[in-house]
C-alpha cells in the first residue's frame, strides 16, 4: 500500500495522471452538484414534515367539508383549524394584482410558526394569532408591487382590509416551485363580506388536524374510507405530492444530464489510461525484471489507481458542493425556502461515481500490463498493447448503463436516454469520419505545404480524431441547445400567438354582471368579448359504470378524473377546434342533449364517440351521449373546453362566465378600473404569467446550463487526452521532418490547419445537432415553426476552433521545444 | 564459476541478446535447460523465475532502462522497494544513497533521466543493479549507447564494482577489447556457439 502510495506521488509529480483524475474530478463534481442540491431540497421537504404541513394531518377539497368530518376532529380532542385559498384580485389605490388568498381560522397554524413584521424591511417577530377582524398581511413581494405602507389598505372583493403586517415566513408555503401570485393571509370571517366565494367559485378547502400520534393516527384511519371524490388527505408521510412529484423529476432531469460529463470523462479516463500503459510498458517489464510477482505488481498498479480515484472523487465532491451552491442560488426563488446543509450521501454516490468509472475504463487498459513479458527489455518489440477487445467495449456500455440506471430509477428512462446517447454518438461519429475523409481528400490538391500535411494528418488518424470531433461536439450541442435554441423556440411560440390574442382572463363573472360587464367594455372603447357559460362539474360515470381514480394507472388520467371540470354549453362549433370523429351537435342532439369532449381527454380518461357520460354539478347529475371527438389548437390562448355539453343540459345548473379580451397596450389601468368596478371578478394578466415563467424558465436553464458546462470541460478533456495519446508520435514526426528541413513555423502552421480543420468540424457538427433537435422540438413536439438562426452557425464553429486551439497550445508546443535528435533518439 | 566474468561476444543478429535473455529466464528456451545455482530455472513459473532474480540477478541494459518518472534516487531504490523483506524495503533510501554515491553521482540524487547524459544514466542503472547485492550480474551492450570516453569509463567502473562484490558477471558485447576484459569469452556466430 505505502508502495502503491509512492508510486502514486511519483507518477503525479511527473504528470502521467493528471487528465485521469481531472476527469474524474469533472465527472463526480457534475454529479454531485445536482445530488447536493436535491439532497438538500430533500431534507427540507422531509425536515419537519408537520410543520410543512401547517399540522399533523390535512384535509384538503375543492368544496367545503361535511361538518361531520370537522365535528370528528373535535371529538377526538384534535386541534382544529380550517383554511379556504382562493385567487382573487387585491386592488391598492391605481393598482390592481392578482392575488393569491388564505382566509384562516383561529389556531392556524397548528404546527410552526409564522413569522410576521410591521412593514416592509423591517425585523420580524414570531406571529401571535392571525390577523384580526378587518385586517389582512401580505407578504413582501405583494407590498412591493402595489407600494403599499405600513398602516395601508387594499379592496379585496367588497371589502377594504387593512394592512396589519409583512408576512416574512410562512411555515406550509415552502418548497412549491411555482408561486405565481404573491399571499394575502386574512381572517376566514372576513371572507363573506368580500363576496368572493360564490356558488361555482374555485377554491381549496383545508381541515387541519393536529395532536398527539395516536389519536391522529386514529382520525387518519377513521376519514380515510370516507373521503370523496375531489377530497384527500395529507399527511407526514405524503406531504406535498406535487411538490415531490416535481423534484423527482427534477433530480431525474439534472441527474441525467450531469451524466453527459460522466460519460464524456470516461472517455477522458480510457484514453488517458491506455497512454499510461503505453508509456509503463517498459517500466513494468524492468520491474519484472527487478523480481516483483506478477500479481503484486498488477496490485500495486491498481491500488495506485484506486488511491488516485478516491483523491480525485473527494476533490471532486468538495468542487460540486461549491457547484451545487451556485445552483441553489439560482433556484432560491423558485424554492423560496431555508435549505438545510447537504447530507453525507451525495458524497458517497460521487466517490462511487469515481470507482465506476474506473472499475470500467481504467481497469481494462490497465489489465494488459499483466501480459508485459519480462523479455520486453531486451526486446521491444514483445508485449505491445493489443486493441481493445469487444469484450471490453460491453464491459464499458454496460457501466454507462448502470449509471444512467441509477441516476434515472427507471429502467426504462434510462434506456431512452442511453439510446439517445447512442444515437448521438453514431450519428456524430458518422458525420465526423465522412467530414474527415472530404477534407483530407481536398486538402490533398489545394494549399500550401503546411496546409496539406496538416490536413493528411487528419486522415492518418481518422481513429482518434474522429473520438475528438464526437466528444466535444456532444458538449458543445449541450450548450448550444440550450442558449440559442432555447430562446428561438420561446420567441418562435410568441410570435405565433395572432398579434390580438387575448391577453386577459377574467373569472367568476355572475349572471346579473353579464349586461354590466359588456357596457364596461363598451365604455373603455373595445369590443364586448364573449362570454362563456362555466360549470364545475365532476365526471362521475362513463356508460353507467362509475369511474375514480382507482380505474387509472396514468398519473395524468387520475388527476384528471378526481378534480372538476369547467363545462360549457354552445350550439356552434367554436372558431380553433375540428371535430375529428363523430358530428357537431345536430338540431336533434340540441333538443335531447349532447357532449362533445377534446381529444387528448378523451384518449386519457378512455371516452369514445357513442359513450354515455354521467357528470355531477352541484349536487345534481346529467348524462349525455358523447356525439363528436374535438381537436383543439390550445396555444391560440382562447377560451377552450374539454367538455362542451348542449345549452339545455346545464341550464339548472349554477353557472358563473368567464372571458378572454385583449388589452391594448397603453391601457394599463384597465385592469385596476375592470377590477374596481366588478370587485369579485379575477382578471388574470397572462402577459405577466408569461414573464413570470419565463423568468423561471430563465433560472433553471442556466442551472441546467451549469450542469451542461462540465460536460463542455470534459468533452475538452477528452481532446487533450486525445492529443496527449499522440503526442509522442507528433514529437517524432516533427523531429523527422524539422532533421528533414521544415521550419518550425512550417510545422505549427501544420498543426494548426489540423486542429482549426477538427475544431470547426465538431463546431459545425454541434451547430447542426442544437439546430436539428431544435427543428424536431419546434415542428413535432411543440408544433409551431422553427426560426433559423443563423448566429448558431457561427458560435458553434467558433466555441470548437477556441477549445481545440487552447488544448492545442496546451499541449502540442511540447512536440516542438525539444531538439530533434533527442526525439529522435527516444524513439529509436 | 562464481565472481566469474564471462562475455558473449558475436556479430549483430548472432543470438547474444537471445542468449542473455535464456540465461536470466527473461525467456523461454524450446528445447534445453538453465540451471541458476542449481536451480533449473524453467522448472519455475514466471513468477519463480522473478523472485529468484529478486534474490540474485542484476541487470544492465544498453538503453538504460531507467523509469522515467522516477528520479536517480527512487530508480535505485526500486528493486529493494520490491524486496520481499521489510527490513530491506525500510532499508531502500540509505541504500540507495550510498550506492549512488559510489558511482559517483551524490550530487545528482533528485535528477530525473531526462536531465542526466547517457553516461551518468548508465552508472544510475549500474547503481540500481549492485544495490540489491546480487550474485550474477547479466549486461547487455552497456556501452552501446555511449560515446567511447563514456563507454570506458561505465566499463571501468562495473568491473570495479564487479570485484568488490564477488558478482559473476554475464556481458553480451561486440567490443573485442571489453570482451577482453573478461576471464573467458563465448563466441557465437548465426545462434551457435562458435
Amino acid at each position: 500500500m505505502r508502495l502503491a502510495l509512492r508510486m502514486l506521488a511519483r507518477d503525479w509529480r511527473a504528470g502521467e495522471l493528471r487528465i485521469l483524475a481531472l476527469a474524474i474530478v469533472i465527472a463526480v463534481a457534475g454529479v454531485t452538484s445536482v445530488a447536493f442540491f436535491t439532497d438538500r431540497v430533500w431534507q427540507a421537504l422531509g425536515r419537519e414534515a408537520h410543520q410543512l404541513l401547517g399540522a399533523d394531518a390535512v384535509l384538503i377539497a375543492d368544496h367545503p367539508w361535511r361538518a361531520e368530518v370537522r365535528d370528528e376532529i373535535e371529538r377526538r380532542g384534535l386541534g382544529r383549524a380550517e383554511i379556504v385559498s382562493f385567487v382573487s384580485m387585491a386592488r391598492a389605490g391605481e393598482g390592481a394584482q392578482l392575488v393569491s388568498v388564505k382566509a384562516v381560522s383561529e389556531g392556524y397554524p397548528l404546527r410552526g410558526r409564522m413569522r410576521i413584521a410591521p412593514g416592509l424591511n423591517q425585523a420580524d417577530a414570531e406571529a401571535q394569532g392571525i390577523p384580526t377582524p378587518g385586517t389582512v398581511w401580505l407578504d413582501e413581494r405583494l407590498m412591493a408591487e402595489l407600494g403599499l405602507r405600513e398602516g395601508g389598505a387594499i379592496d379585496l372583493g367588497k371589502s377594504r382590509l387593512r394592512v396589519a403586517a409583512v408576512v416574512t415566513v410562512e411555515p406550509d408555503r415552502g418548497i412549491s416551485f411555482v408561486n405565481i401570485a404573491p399571499r394575502v393571509l386574512m381572517r376566514l370571517d372576513d371572507v363573506p363580506a368580500t363576496g368572493l366565494i360564490q356558488p361555482g367559485s374555485r377554491a381549496t378547502y383545508q381541515l387541519l388536524a393536529a395532536g398527539e400520534p395516536q389519536p391522529v393516527a386514529a382520525f387518519e384511519r377513521w376519514v380515510k374510507p370516507r373521503l370523496g371524490r375531489g377530497e384527500r388527505l395529507e399527511s407526514l408521510e405524503n406531504a406535498r405530492p406535487e411538490t415531490r412529484a416535481a423534484l423527482d423529476k427534477a433530480q431525474q432531469f439534472l441527474g441525467l444530464t450531469a451524466m453527459l460529463a460522466v460519460i464524456l470523462s470516461a472517455v477522458a479516463i480510457a484514453l488517458s489510461t491506455r497512454r499510461y500503459t503505453e508509456r509503463h510498458l517498459d517500466g513494468y517489464a524492468v520491474m519484472r525484471c527487478l523480481g516483483a510477482a506478477q500479481a503484486r505488481l498488477f496490485s500495486l498498479f491498481s491500488w495506485e489507481f484506486v488511491f488516485l480515484a478516491l483523491a480525485a472523487s473527494v476533490a471532486g465532491c468538495a468542487l460540486g458542493y461549491a457547484g451545487q451552491a451556485a445552483i441553489a442560488a439560482w433556484l432560491s426563488q423558485l424554492v423560496a425556502s431555508t435549505l438545510p446543509q447537504p447530507s453525507a450521501w451525495p458524497a458517497l454516490q460521487g466517490v462511487a461515481t469515481g470507482l465506476a468509472l474506473l472499475l470500467g475504463f481504467a481497469l481494462p487498459p490497465l489489465l494488459q500490463l499483466r501480459e508485459v513479458p519480462a523479455v520486453r527489455v531486451l526486446r521491444r518489440e514483445t508485449g505491445a498493447p493489443r486493441p481493445t477487445a469487444l469484450a471490453v467495449y460491453v464491459l464499458r456500455l454496460a457501466a454507462v448503463f448502470g449509471l444512467l440506471l441509477w441516476q434515472a430509477r427507471d429502467a426504462k428512462l434510462a434506456g431512452y436516454v442511453f439510446g439517445g446517447f447512442a444515437a448521438a454518438v453514431v450519428v456524430f461519429a458518422a458525420a465526423g469520419y465522412a467530414a474527415l475523409r472530404l477534407v483530407g481528400r481536398l486538402g490533398r490538391t489545394a494549399g500550401g505545404v503546411s496546409w496539406r500535411y496538416g490536413l493528411a494528418n487528419l486522415l492518418r488518424r481518422p481513429r482518434g480524431n474522429t473520438i475528438q470531433i464526437v466528444s466535444l461536439a456532444l458538449g458543445l450541442t449541450a450548450i448550444l441547445l440550450l442558449t440559442f435554441v432555447r430562446s428561438d423556440l420561446l420567441e418562435s411560440w410568441r410570435r405565433r400567438l395572432p398579434p390580438d390574442a387575448p391577453n386577459r382572463f377574467v373569472v367568476g363573472i355572475q349572471p346579473e354582471q353579464k349586461a354590466p360587464l359588456v357596457d364596461f367594455f363598451r365604455d373603455s372603447g373595445l369590443q364586448p368579448p364573449e362570454l362563456f357559460p362555466l360549470v364545475r362539474a365532476r365526471l362521475v360515470g362513463i356508460n353507467g359504470r362509475a369511474v375514480s381514480a382507482a380505474d387509472y394507472t396514468d398519473e395524468r388520467a387520475r388527476r384528471q378524473v378526481e378534480r372538476e371540470f369547467n363545462v360549457t354549453d354552445m350550439t356552434e362549433l367554436p372558431p380553433d377546434n375540428t371535430v375529428s370523429r363523430g358530428r357537431w351537435f345536430t338540431k336533434q342532439d340540441l333538443d335531447r342533449g349532447a357532449v362533445s369532449v377534446e381529444q387528448w381527454i378523451a384518449e386519457r380518461l378512455g371516452i369514445a364517440l357513442g359513450d354515455t357520460l354521467e357528470f355531477e354539478a352541484a349536487g345534481r347529475t346529467f348524462e349525455a351521449p358523447v356525439t363528436s371527438i374535438r381537436k383543439l389548437e390550445w396555444d391560440t390562448m382562447r377560451p377552450n373546453f374539454f367538455f362542451i355539453t348542449t345549452p339545455k343540459l346545464l341550464r339548472d345548473a349554477p353557472t358563473t362566465y368567464m372571458t378572454g379580451f385583449h388589452a391594448p397596450t397603453g391601457e394599463a389601468e384597465l385592469t385596476a378600473r375592470l377590477s374596481r368596478a366588478f370587485p369579485n371578478l379575477t382578471v388574470i394578466d397572462v402577459g405577466s404569467i408569461f414573464r413570470q415563467v419565463r423568468a423561471m424558465m430563465d433560472q433553471v436553464i442556466r442551472a441546467v446550463q451549469f450542469v451542461f458546462l462540465f460536460a463542455l470541460v470534459a468533452g475538452m478533456l477528452v481532446l487533450y487526452a486525445a492529443l496527449l495519446a499522440t503526442q509522442d508520435e507528433r514529437a517524432q514526426e516533427s523531429a523527422l521532418m524539422r532533421a528533414l528541413g521544415a521550419r518550425r513555423a512550417q510545422i505549427l502552421r501544420a498543426q494548426r490547419a489540423e486542429f482549426a480543420v477538427l475544431g470547426l468540424l465538431a463546431g459545425l457538427l454541434a451547430s447542426a445537432g442544437a439546430t436539428a433537435i431544435g427543428w424536431v422540438l419546434a415542428e413535432r413536439v411543440f408544433q409551431f415553426e422553427y426560426v433559423w438562426n443563423d448566429w448558431i452557425w457561427a458560435v458553434g464553429p467558433g466555441l470548437g476552433l477556441a477549445c481545440v486551439l487552447f488544448n492545442a497550445w496546451a499541449g502540442a508546443r511540447a512536440a516542438l521545444s525539444r531538439p530533434p535528435i533527442v526525439a529522435l533518439r527516444e524513439a529509436a | 564459476m562464481p565472481g566469474e566474468a564471462v562475455a558473449i561476444v558475436g556479430a549483430s543478429g548472432s543470438g547474444k541478446s537471445t542468449l542473455l535473455g535464456l540465461l536470466a529466464g527473461l525467456d523461454a528456451p524450446t528445447t534445453g535447460q538453465v540451471r541458476v545455482d542449481g536451480v533449473d530455472l524453467f522448472a519455475l513459473d514466471e513468477d519463480g523465475r522473478a523472485a529468484l532474480r529478486a534474490r540474485m540477478v542484476g541487470f544492465v541494459f544498453q538503453s538504460f532502462q531507467l523509469l522515467p518518472a522516477l528520479n536517480a534516487l527512487e530508480n535505485v531504490m526500486l528493486p529493494l522497494e520490491l524486496a520481499g523483506e521489510r527490513r530491506i524495503r525500510d532499508a531502500a533510501e540509505s541504500l540507495a544513497r550510498e550506492m549512488l554515491g559510489r558511482v559517483g553521482l551524490a550530487e545528482r540524487l533528485r535528477h530525473y533521466p531526462k536531465h542526466l547524459s547517457g553516461g551518468e544514466q548508465q552508472r544510475v542503472a549500474l547503481a540500481r543493479a549492485f544495490v540489491t547485492d546480487p550474485k550474477l550480474l547479466f549486461a547487455d551492450e552497456p556501452t552501446g549507447n555511449l560515446d567511447a570516453a563514456t563507454g570506458a569509463s561505465v566499463i571501468e567502473l562495473m568491473f570495479e564494482l564487479n570485484a568488490e562484490r564477488g558478482t559473476t558477471l554475464v556481458l553480451v558485447t561486440h567490443d573485442e577489447a571489453i570482451a577482453g576484459r573478461c576471464s573467458r569469452q563465448i563466441r557465437l556466430a548465426a545462434g551457435r556457439i562458435a
